[in-house]
């Protein structure tokens, strides 16, 4: 599996330390180094982190005290790091830092499709995007190296269909040696505005050099057409601009069509200028084939002069939402493929569901039964698998946004007068980023019931550690929750009229309330019980 | 000489370990393999799907094509329906053939029976059901996987079951020996 590659490729280059959230489809990355013998036998740290920015922050430390470190999580975490990735290319690094944002076209397990290139260019640090596995494992190496060598960390830039496939991949004989600890002497790490503007100008500096070692990148190549190939290879055959995992789809389509094209494949950013250079003097029409945001199709309508045509997802070219495939790049290249048996007719959707037995469940029952009697009343909701609370049978979530946001929405919602403002939170949902939201609404003792639905791991990703497990109610009464206002019930439908009883009666206390519904996910459950047999 | 097959099923009904077995086949015979997985929300209950692609060249993309696949392996009858715009018109489709409803909109017997009627070429069973009466309920997946295993071509019936037995050795004879008897059933079913 890509993530699998990527994880093995980073022990191989004398990884000290991983930092990571679970995120869809970044999970594996972590899970495979936590179980790997070479990271347990050189105690590699491996244990998960509260969110994203704690883990970036960490890495940046390891880094600092000349260790290579890696940050692994989806591309919505790059969001809750950004303060410390943004700033970590400026302080520089010492030991090597990859981030690995994994990001998802097609939306397949998240809120949105932001692409996380943008960020890099951004924070104006290097990034490597690769095709294939094998690409995955070989660029961890030259990653670690590539960060050391120009002081930055380097952005990893997944995609779903990288992360979550498997194929054959060589690798190293023996792993290097981690760094030995040289903590840094340097004053660039004290961003006081005086050293941060001398700081910035260094990084300034080195984008001459990124753009250069793009250029020379062997992750970066300009492949001329065939000779004698047929249709649309006049005197200037299409070219094309194939980033990451696009070069996949580009050559299968090439395969199959007779179309031929001078592609230009586009691994490693920033943008190799002298590459761009050769688009330029041939001149005519450029495809930009590129999974996620049309990043580099808006950058080529400056790159390139007017001798050349920039087509892509922003043209029509290519459709301007989801991931790319075989087939709509096909039919950017105008080849026609073999056609299927017709969709058939009789097919219900089958979207997922919560599971049987599972307690949010009952969570959503009592809430339901409650929440019947105040039409008025909303329940914010939040990202894990109670978020399927939000379709049926239950349909009781009015908003899902981002990590943590249930309480602080449920605040906002109660300061403008909605009653009931209910939130609900999963337990590791809660301590990533609900628990400065919860400190807001006690400050205020704003009337809202705050329902943490404690499954004693993180469910959705499949069954991590969750940070605040066993320190829930003490979390709750140490940011100023009233004692009394935090009750703890097991969700089953034999306490309902427990449950429901004691939702009403916070409802109808006029402050900050947290119910925790204690209850194990049954998929941990199940495996519990299987290691026990 | 190429074979793009497509998993499918309900999250939790084990074709990733069919694709396992595959794979492990594959490649212990030198063939190059991309196979393409969900993970994440969709496990829950939804629909799932994984993309199987076997060589003996180079496979560049994880994604199989429209038109282009040469078989569908489904654990459940309706969702074989879901992936036909992606068999080739001569391709084949090997399912089980009990429904597994966990939705109301669910089709009906009748509708479903046609859909599948109408299919170029299809292989069903029972296979829950031959399983169970074989002792081990947990192989219906094997019985498919032998179902299977004569159109898969690139691989032997002898290569798979050997895989099949190297991916299941670490959990003991008794588990590999029943997963082979369920394989063996499924081979019979044309």
């Amino acid at each position: 599996m890509g993530d699998e590659a990527l994880a093995l490729g980073a022990l191989h280059a004398g990884l000290s330390g991983v930092y990571a959230y679970p995120g869809t489809p970044s999970t594996e990355i972590t899970e495979f180094i936590q179980a790997h013998p070479l990271a347990q036998e050189r105690g590699v740290h491996s244990r998960w982190c509260t969110n994203e920015k704690t883990a970036m922050e960490a890495a940046l430390g390891m880094s600092y005290a000349g260790k290579r470190a890696l940050v692994c999580m989806k591309h919505v975490g790059m969001n809750v790091c950004a303060d410390a990735f943004v700033n970590s290319a400026v302080t520089g690094v010492n030991g090597g830092i990859v981030v690995v944002a994994a990001d998802d076209p097609s939306m397949h397990s998240s809120q949105n499709e932001q692409d996380s290139r943008f960020y890099a260019k951004f924070a104006m640090v290097p990034v490597f995007e690769p095709a294939t596995q094998q690409e995955v494992y070989d660029m961890m190496a030259d990653a670690f190296a590539f960060s050391e060598k120009v002081g930055l960390p380097v952005v990893m830039r997944m995609v779903t269909r990288l992360a979550h496939s498997r194929a054959a991949v060589a690798v190293a004989d023996k792993a290097a040696e981690p760094n030995a600890l040289h903590p840094s002497e340097d004053r660039g790490w004290v961003l006081l505005p005086a050293i941060a503007r001398r700081q910035y100008v260094k990084l300034i500096d080195k984008q001459k050099t990124l753009v250069e070692a793009s250029e020379q990148s062997a992750y970066n190549r300009l492949v001329e057409p065939k000779a004698g190939a047929g249709a649309g290879s006049e005197d200037k055959p299409l070219q094309i601009v194939a980033c990451g995992i696009a070069w996949n789809y580009v050559m299968e389509a090439l395969q199959c069509g007779q179309v031929s094209a001078r592609v230009l494949k586009v691994s490693q950013y920033p943008l190799p200028a002298a590459q761009l250079k050769a688009l330029d003097e041939q001149g005519g029409e450029v495809l930009v084939v590129e999974d996620g945001q049309p990043v580099v199709e808006e950058l080529l309508h400056a790159e390139l002069s007017d001798k050349c045509t920039v087509v892509g997802r922003l043209t029509g070219a290519l459709p301007r939402t989801g991931e790319l495939t075989p087939d709509n790049v096909a039919a950017a290249l105008g080849i026609v493929m073999p056609e299927g048996l017709p969709a058939s007719e009789v097919l219900a959707a089958r979207p997922p569901q919560l599971c049987p037995g599972c307690g949010h469940r009952d969570v959503y029952t009592a809430l339901n039964k409650v929440m019947e009697e105040y039409p008025d009343g909303r329940v914010f909701g939040d990202i894990g698998c109670y978020t399927l609370g939000a379709l049926p049978p239950f349909k009781t979530l009015a908003s899902c946004v981002d990590m943590g946001a249930s309480i602080t929405m449920a605040k906002g919602a109660a300061d403008a007068g909605v009653f009931p403002a209910v939130a609900i939170i999963g337990d590791s949902t809660f301590t990533h980023s609900g628990m400065t939201g919860l400190l807001d609404a006690a400050n205020e003792n704003t009337p809202i019931t705050v329902v943490i639905s404690d499954n004693l791991t993180t469910a959705m990703t499949g069954g991590q550690d969750s940070a605040g497990t066993s320190k829930f109610e003490a979390i709750c009464i140490a940011l100023g929750v009233p004692a009394e206002h935090v009750h703890v019930v097991v969700p089953l439908p034999a306490n309902m009229e427990e449950i429901t009883r004691i939702i009403r009666e916070e409802i109808n206390y006029k402050g900050v309330s947290v119910i925790i519904p204690r209850r194990e996910c049954m998929q941990t459950l199940r495996r519990h019980l299987a290691k026990k047999k | 000489m190429k074979k793009d097959i497509i998993l499918c099923g309900v999250g939790g009904q084990g074709i990733l370990s069919i694709a396992t077995v595959i794979g492990e086949a594959a490649t212990k015979e030198g063939l190059t393999l991309k196979q393409a997985e969900v993970h994440g929300m969709s496990q829950r209950g939804g629909d799932v799907q994984s993309n199987l692609r076997l060589s003996d060249g180079e496979i560049f993309s994880d994604l199989i094509p429209l038109g282009c696949a040469d078989l569908i392996i489904s654990m459940e009858p309706m969702e074989a329906l879901r992936y036909l715009p992606y068999l080739s018109k001569d391709g084949v489709v090997i399912t089980s053939s009990k429904p597994f409803v966990n939705i109301p909109n669910y089709p009906a017997d009748a509708a479903l029976e046609a859909a599948l009627q109408a299919l170029p070429k299809l292989v069903r069973a029972d296979i829950e059901t031959l399983a169970r009466e074989a002792g081990n309920p947990k192989g219906a997946n094997m019985v498919l996987l032998g179902m299977a295993a004569a159109h898969i071509g690139v691989v032997s019936t002898d290569d798979l079951r050997a895989a099949l037995g190297r991916i299941f050795a670490r959990k003991g004879e008794a588990i590999v020996a029943a997963n082979l008897q369920c394989f063996d059933l499924g081979l019979s079913i044309l």
